[in-house]
């Protein structure tokens, strides 16, 4: 059983440049996908003008009966969220792995444009490892 | 008033000893400067096999210094003559201090006897690069190549060098060979010695 339903990365102007999902839980067209990460760049920039406390950076967890939403952003806007089931552990440290893999396998790539959507095998193969280690280190719990 | 201090001490570049250098280089710098080597030469050339040579001219400079610089600091000013002598040179000594490592095999070619290949799990400057579907067999080890090409000519082997992926049996990525093909004089004169 799959904690995480699926992985976005959106890029500074809000627009979609990565999208997984694993499992039939989480699974979304293209259009659905391109959908939700607007409207979630969106609830992030507006929420961190509602707080009310100065110097709010946005949502970084979002609780709902049926899954839990982790955030992370990047100094840089670069937003990772992770759709999974409630009550994961450790989803935060999931996603700081995550941004070193996408500053090494994405970024260091001569042949990726920035701000634009992620094609990189290599990538793919260690997202992959990633979410499959933390999947097995879940159940062995 | 001018004069009046401190004398500099003016000593020439040249008359300071040479160093043993810094053995460690951020891998993370050095990858973003690759990139960009790679992004520039793809900004000025209109095919791949264009974008190939640039990499490989640019790794002839770096392999022409590096020769210079090893023959002085590690070899005391030895001079290789024979052709397995100059290869396990490249194969050790050159792999060990460019990437820290020495390659990880060194093979006759079996159906030419002009032929010699390097093999590496995977290159270094390989390590963080996708090359996307469409640019086909392109392989950022040009660079490589040519630094071996550059090691090659200066020490009085001229050889033509190429990098190849060759895709292995249960893994997922290729493994990259360095396909090293000599010229005939060297050939000539390695027969002569032997």
């Amino acid at each position: 059983m799959a904690a995480i339903h699926s992985f976005y990365i959106i890029n500074k102007s809000g627009g979609l440049i990565f999208y997984k999902d694993y499992g039939s839980a989480g699974r979304m067209d293209t259009n659905d996908s391109l959908r939700l990460a607007s409207l979630w760049h969106s609830m992030h920039a507006i929420s961190q003008q509602l707080s009310p406390i100065g110097g709010c950076l946005g949502i970084e967890l979002l609780e709902a009966d049926t899954f839990d939403l982790h955030c992370f952003q990047s100094l840089t806007g670069t937003k990772f969220f992770v759709v999974c089931e409630p009550g994961a552990q450790h989803v935060e440290g999931l996603l700081k792995h995550i941004y070193e893999l996408y500053t090494d396998y994405v970024l260091k790539n001569p042949f990726y444009e920035v701000e634009m959507p992620i094609r990189c095998e290599l990538f793919d193969i260690n997202l992959a490892q990633a979410i499959q280690k933390d999947r097995v280190t879940l159940l062995g719990r | 008033m001018i004069g009046v201090g401190k004398i500099k001490q003016n000593t020439n570049v040249l008359d300071k000893p040479l160093s043993r250098g810094k053995q460690e280089v951020s891998l993370s710098a050095f990858a973003f400067l690759f990139s960009e080597l790679v992004q520039y030469n793809q900004t000025q050339v209109d095919n791949i096999a264009e974008l190939e040579r640039r990499l490989e001219d640019a790794g002839y400079a770096v392999g022409a210094r590096v020769l210079e610089l090893l023959c002085h600091r590690d070899k005391g000013n030895r001079r290789e003559t024979r052709l397995l002598g100059i290869l396990s040179f490249v194969h050790s000594t050159v792999w060990k201090v460019l990437f820290g490592k020495v390659a990880d095999s060194l093979e006759k070619g079996t159906e030419h006897e002009d032929e010699y290949m390097i093999s590496e799990k995977e290159l270094l400057v390989n390590r963080f690069i996708s090359i996307p579907k469409d640019m086909g067999t392109f392989n950022c080890g040009a660079f490589v190549a040519g630094i071996v090409r550059g090691v090659l000519d200066g020490a009085g082997f001229p050889a033509v060098v190429t990098a190849h992926f060759v895709p292995v049996e249960g893994q997922q990525r290729p493994r990259t060979t360095i396909l090293i093909k000599f010229a005939e004089e060297v050939l000539e004169r390695e027969a002569r010695l032997s």
